[in-house]
């Protein structure tokens, strides 16, 4: 891959959150005031979060169908605990980041040590969770502990807008996850595992440790999502985020990751969550639209994105048929 | 990998027996909790009882699978049936309130879920996007597809011709369960009786060396995610039948889930190859089942999905080509 060719995704999906922003501002007054992007940041912060996860896990040359479910979990235990038990909220994350990492490590190992397909384990995962979260209630519990209230109070103001703690959380988990990925050895060796599994074992790559660091990452992450998803809209409740697995993957794939594995940037699916974010945006602004426009745009988005990774990729993809899938 | 088992002078279902057991074990406990679950009567012209609902009530399954299994045997999977079944339930609530007569609407939200499949296979085999990310797609934008045609709302109709396809009965026997009985022979016929099957079982053990005996692998991959397509549209359309509407939310939420692992129960293994129809149905069985042996014993229906997981975990454990080594085992069991 030449330079240009190994950046041209990043480029593109740059190049594109660039374009829809330039269109909003041109189309209405108000948007390129920091009001609207910081809502933005804040109403994303737990995609965002996820997202991060998930792109440790596809570019591993894996997959985690669970995360909506841990972030359900979480906002649901987070709930339980802080209401009907008082324990003090900083505890309660404590112990729900330690499951939801906990979770993750087991269903890396899974993964590697049954060597099954990462997407069924991790259907599993989601099933579980949805099912525990269900158990413990069905019904949405409002939080109101001190804490929460002072929590949402603290905000960056910068001109008439403000930058949320969520929000500013968020940029720090992608900021860390970028160094992770791409400065330290744990990344090098999610990029070996993801490129080709066999070689990297030949390398000397620790799988079975990678695999599971990889899904206790995304795991921890998912639970930490849960905890801002809580923090955003004060309550627990086990039918939050269905789905999001969904909309994370797409913001993955948005950002240029190829879903083989072995090639990706952090930034890449912060962009995509930015895109995910700014089209919801357009359809509150313009009023007249439909929410489904949503699912249809990124639907069409994540297509385009994957064409442009085989048509990038499709040389060298020809001449192995037989490995790809 | 794959091994010729049931040439070696065992009957075939000797090696379903693990599945047709756990049928039966799930069938007597629910008995065992809730007298009377064999008991069927004949009320109003049809057959009645809850095993009788069960059939009844897992017919979309069942005609799920029967799609899934094919895709699965290719080596690939459809995660789109879910949204498959929102965009035929709305195309078809759609033309019923735009005045279509039953058989135009059927005629037509079975072509819709047909053209999901080819849209599906188009990328899988035309492109070859992975499986499981080309599906992906259509998860994603099938329900804003359904709730555009919906536009938003919940379409509810009364149609005497669209009630016939979930209330009306054959022979005693409800018109859904004829429905699923007929998707399998036809499946049969297409997939058994024609040399089709065995093309899908060679292209998803090797596509490859498939190709190299002159398979034509994009060919029969594209006609397994049409087959799958179609057979997510009738399930659409008993569920509209049912509810007489179409919910483009939630209509078939998560039930790619249950088509997948009714499959997987059923034997087919996820990573390609041999494949078993009647099997598939026999695993949508054991799912439904368990729901309505959830909701029998009284536990909250949220259980359920604890129990899925753990069925998960099971099947994972049995198909495990590690766990098979380490237990000493050749891959494939054939000792």
């Amino acid at each position: 891959m030449t330079l240009l060719r190994r950046y041209l995704p990043l480029l593109a999906t740059s190049a594109l959150l660039v374009i829809g922003y330039l269109i909003c501002a041109f189309q209405w007054n108000g948007f390129t005031s920091f009001r609207v992007v910081g809502n933005l940041l804040t109403d994303n912060a737990f995609l965002g979060i996820t997202a991060v996860g998930m792109t440790f896990a596809i570019i591993s040359g894996g997959i985690d169908l669970s995360v909506g479910s841990v972030v359900a979990f979480t906002t649901v235990m987070v709930a339980t605990l802080i209401e009907w038990h008082g324990v003090h909220p900083l505890f309660a994350f404590a112990l729900a980041l330690t499951v939801g990492a906990a979770f993750g490590a087991m269903m890396g190992a899974i993964i590697h040590y049954l060597e099954m397909p990462p997407f069924i384990v991790t259907l599993g995962g989601m099933f579980l969770m949805r099912g525990v979260s269900f158990l413990i209630t069905t019904e949405s519990i409002g939080i109101s502990h001190e804490f929460y209230a002072t929590v949402s109070d603290v905000a960056l103001r910068i001109g008439k807008g403000k930058l949320s703690l969520v929000a500013m959380l968020m940029m720090a988990v992608v900021g860390i996850g970028a160094l992770l990925l791409h400065f330290t050895r744990f990344g090098a060796n999610v990029y070996a595992l993801g490129g080709s599994p066999g070689s990297a074992k030949l390398m000397g790559v620790p799988a079975a440790w990678t695999t599971i660091r990889v899904y206790m990452l995304s795991g921890a992450l998912a639970a930490l999502a849960g905890i801002v998803f809580s923090l955003y809209t004060s309550a627990g409740n086990s039918l939050n985020c269905v789905g999001l697995e969904l909309d994370a993957i797409a913001a993955v794939v948005i950002g240029g990751t190829l879903l083989t594995g072995g090639y990706g940037f952090m930034l890449g699916s912060f962009i995509g969550v930015l895109i995910q974010g700014l089209i919801q945006t357009y359809i509150n602004f313009d009023g007249t639209l439909s929410s489904w426009w949503t699912k249809i745009i990124i639907g069409l988005l994540v297509f385009i994105f994957i064409l442009l990774q085989r048509i990038i990729t499709g040389a060298g993809a020809q001449g192995n048929q037989g490995r790809r899938f | 990998m794959p091994e010729n088992k049931a040439r070696k002078g065992r009957p075939d279902w000797f090696r379903h027996l693990p599945q047709l057991t756990v049928l039966a074990v799930i069938a007597l406990t629910i008995n065992f909790i809730s007298p009377g679950f064999f008991h069927v009567s004949i009320q109003n012209g049809r057959l009645f009882g809850s095993l009788i609902d069960v059939l009844y009530r897992g017919a979309p399954i069942i005609l799920l699978a029967l799609g899934m299994t094919m895709v699965i045997a290719t080596g690939g999977i459809d995660l789109s049936v879910g949204a498959v079944i929102a965009i035929a339930g709305a195309a078809a609530a759609k033309l019923v309130e735009l005045g279509f007569p039953a058989w135009q609407v059927i005629f037509l939200a079975l072509v819709s879920g047909a053209a999901c499949g080819l849209w599906n296979g188009f990328l899988v085999a035309g492109l070859r996007i992975q499986p499981f990310v080309a599906t992906l797609i259509l998860m994603v934008s099938g329900r804003g597809i359904a709730q555009m045609i919906t536009e938003g709302r919940i379409l509810t109709f009364t149609d005497p011709g669209m009630d016939m396809i979930s209330k009306s009965s054959l022979m005693y026997v409800p018109m859904p369960i004829i429905i699923a009985l007929g998707f399998l022979l036809l499946g049969l016929l297409i997939w058994k009786g024609t040399a089709l099957g065995l093309m899908i079982a060679a292209t998803g053990l090797n596509r490859v060396s498939a190709a190299s005996s002159g398979v034509k692998t994009r060919l029969v991959t594209t006609l397994a995610y049409v087959w799958c397509g179609f057979c997510a549209s009738a399930a659409g359309l008993i569920i509209v039948s049912d509810i007489r509407g179409a919910d483009a939310n939630n209509a078939g939420l998560w039930l790619e889930m249950d088509a997948i692992l009714a499959t997987v129960i059923g034997g087919t293994s996820l990573l390609g190859g041999r494949f078993w129809l009647p099997m598939s149905m026999v695993g949508a069985l054991i799912i439904q089942a368990m729901n309505t042996g959830v909701l029998l014993s009284g536990l909250k229906p949220e259980f359920n999905y604890i129990v899925k997981a753990l069925l998960v975990l099971i099947v994972l454990c049995a198909q495990s080509p590690a766990l098979k080594q380490r237990l000493g085992k050749p891959a494939g069991g054939a000792a």
